[in-house]
């Protein structure tokens, strides 16, 4: 781009092979910067029809119109007063919340120690750890639903979702491992030397250090809540109180069968919160995706 | 080398010349011995009670017959026969989930590597791109799927307005047996914010002096990336595809949900909600081994549909752990 817009006095004498070189990545320029705003157009015309649908009358959004002829911002308060919304809001919150403060708390000493302890198993832990980051939810949901449901009697409820997050989640002790890892040895070893215990090493020496790697996986498990819909569906299905958003979303749907204008709007605040979470806390989240995938 | 806990080191050390030295060091090692224990403890017991004991109980359930009223009875090999051989959804939906690791996941690789190279080339406005093609990574599933059904719907979509605005026959996407994987695939496609990521930290590792040589031995563009991006990034393309396929083995939010909307029948008061909406098009094995339990109450053989998907879920999974410095990595 330097080249289309610098007045460089070299340009008037320009021979005619680097004007052709200066040409070439004009186009380049040009070719790469079309391409990223046909690509931007696929990811973000989904959310813009979304948003106008949301803001149609309830005529309009039976015909094929894009755009609204007149905007219903009331479709909004709509959403928001039928009944149970937000009651699924405050579930979803709760999930959520609590589920992310319970995880962070308890995968950090984990992932402490399968990155900074050495120990025997300690491979093997890691091993399993990833195993049960790799298991589908399925696979043991039969006896882990008799086991809610019939001997502590918690169906109908978020519990048994919430219960299980006091024993660290495998994905979090992960990435928090993959962090750990990043953060050198030396510091731990000056902690130690100086006569720190493990445990005030760890909260003084290298929490204050690992703050982008907490926030990741923090972000991770609070949109993993808030994303779930199978946890809510065996749990919770049978109690429209105990709803969250992700699960609730669908049978409003079915609850308005042709209205399209407004299951967007509820959809647009199921999305919503998400969002808005990313843009403050986008650089955490992308760091987060990278570790998991390419750092070792 | 991290390590207090090495013995090596307290041995190699020898200016201890305590008296009671081989005991202090015992003691030194259980004490570290039961550090570790005490900071493991919160994953040992979650390990134990939500993953080891309900995998063994669902190896029990899968020979047993059980509906969760009547106490379970013995039933032997009956209810893997029945899965396999009567059962009529096993085979669509293992059928299914092969089409979707193949062609969903070359699909979200390929689309996910041109975008991660297209944003390493833009130059203005890189993070406005960024963070738009990322965003809708990030849409909760529900609300995407609901969005896309809506978005493809054969009526009054916006997709097939514009379809047929320029003379293009628009296909009835979830409503269509043949199309509906494909709506799903394009779905995944415009979520493929996470391997943009990771496809775009591996492209900005690959060395510029390879390039800077390849561009002084006159190599064109495609052999610049045939012959020095490629070689670079493949075990990331190998990370994408292997993870990609756990994915597909697991997939079960967005074709439960979109069957469910595009067909009408949510499964509330009165509605019979058909599984795998259209022609089982749609069914994968997770959403077998939730039909099998919690609507025909047949816990045994949910638990066979479970202890398959665990099987390939695991060889998967040991695929992607036979790779050194991969997923793991060395913690040293």
């Amino acid at each position: 781009m330097t080249t289309a817009t610098a007045p460089d006095p070299a340009r008037l004498a320009a021979s005619p092979a680097e004007k052709k070189a200066r040409r070439r990545s004009l186009l380049h320029w040009i070719a790469v910067h079309s391409l990223g705003i046909a690509a931007a157009l696929f990811f973000v015309l989904p959310f813009v029809f979304v948003l106008l649908t949301s803001l149609m009358s309830d005529q309009q959004a039976l015909t094929r119109d894009l755009t609204p002829n007149s905007w219903h911002w009331d479709n909004y308060v709509r959403v928001l007063e039928t009944p149970g919304f937000l009651t699924w809001w405050k579930n979803s919150l709760l999930y959520a919340g609590l589920g992310t403060v319970l995880v962070v708390v308890s995968s950090i000493p984990v992932a402490y120690a399968l990155a900074k302890f050495r120990f025997r198993g300690r491979h093997l832990s890691l091993l399993l750890v990833i195993s049960m980051m790799m298991l589908p939810p399925q696979v043991v949901i039969i006896p882990m639903y008799l086991f809610w449901a019939k001997q502590m009697d918690l169906s109908g409820t978020l519990w048994p979702l919430i219960i299980p997050m006091v024993f660290g989640d495998a994905f979090a002790i992960f990435l928090l491992r993959q962090f750990l890892l990043t953060i050198p040895n030396e510091y731990v070893e000056a902690a130690r030397i100086d006569g720190c215990g493990e445990f005030r090493t760890l909260i003084r020496v290298v929490l204050p250090m690992a703050k982008p790697g907490i926030a990741a996986v923090a972000l991770f498990q609070f949109f993993y809540c808030w994303n779930d819909y199978f946890g809510p569906q065996i749990y919770a299905s049978e109690n429209p109180g105990a709803w969250t958003l992700s699960y609730g979303l669908e049978s409003f749907k079915g609850a308005h069968h042709t209205d399209w204008n407004l299951t967007m709007a509820a959809t647009v605040l199921v999305m919503a919160p998400v969002i808005l979470v990313f843009f403050f806390a986008q650089k955490a989240f992308v760091e987060g995706v990278t570790l998991t995938g390419v750092k070792g | 080398m991290s390590t207090d806990t090495l013995p090596a080191k307290e041995a190699a050390a020898p200016a201890a010349p305590s008296p009671g030295g081989r005991n202090t060091l015992r003691h030194k090692r259980r004490r570290n011995a039961l550090r570790t224990l005490a900071f493991m403890s919160p994953w040992l017991i979650g390990f134990g009670v939500f993953f080891a004991y309900p995998l063994v109980s669902t190896l029990y359930f899968s020979f047993m017959k059980y509906d969760g009223l009547n106490p379970p009875e013995w039933r032997g090999v009956g209810n893997w026969t029945y899965v396999f051989t009567e059962f009529p959804q096993f085979w669509p939906a293992l059928r299914n989930t092969l089409w979707l690791g193949v062609v969903m996941v070359a699909c979200r690789v390929l689309f996910g590597l041109g975008v991660g190279m297209l944003i390493t080339k833009i130059k203005t406005g890189a993070g406005v791109f960024r963070t738009l093609f990322y965003l809708p990574y990030l849409a909760p599933p529900v609300a995407a799927t609901l969005a896309f059904v809506f978005l493809l719907n054969p009526g009054t979509g916006p997709v097939n307005s514009l379809l047929e605005a320029v003379g293009v026959p628009a296909p009835s996407w979830f409503n269509d047996a043949d199309w509906s994987k494909p709506a799903l695939t394009v779905l995944a496609v415009w979520g493929v914010g996470d391997l943009m990521v990771i496809f775009m930290a591996a492209l900005l590792d690959v060395p510029k002096e390879q390039y800077e040589a390849a561009e002084l031995d006159g190599a064109s563009p495609w052999q610049r990336f045939r012959f020095i991006t490629l070689p670079n990034i493949s075990p990331i393309v190998l990370f994408a595809v292997v993870t990609g396929v756990i994915g597909a083995m697991q997939y079960y939010t967005q074709p439960i949900v979109a069957a469910k909307v595009a067909s009408g029948k949510m499964g509330g008061s009165g509605e019979v909600f058909v599984p795998g909406y259209p022609d089982d098009s749609t069914l994968t094995l997770p959403q077998l081994v939730y039909n099998l339990g919690f609507s025909q109450f047949n816990y045994g053989a949910a638990c066979v549909v479970a202890l398959v998907l665990f099987a390939f879920s695991m060889a998967f999974t040991a695929l992607l752990m036979r790779r050194r410095g991969g997923l793991i990595g060395s913690g040293d």
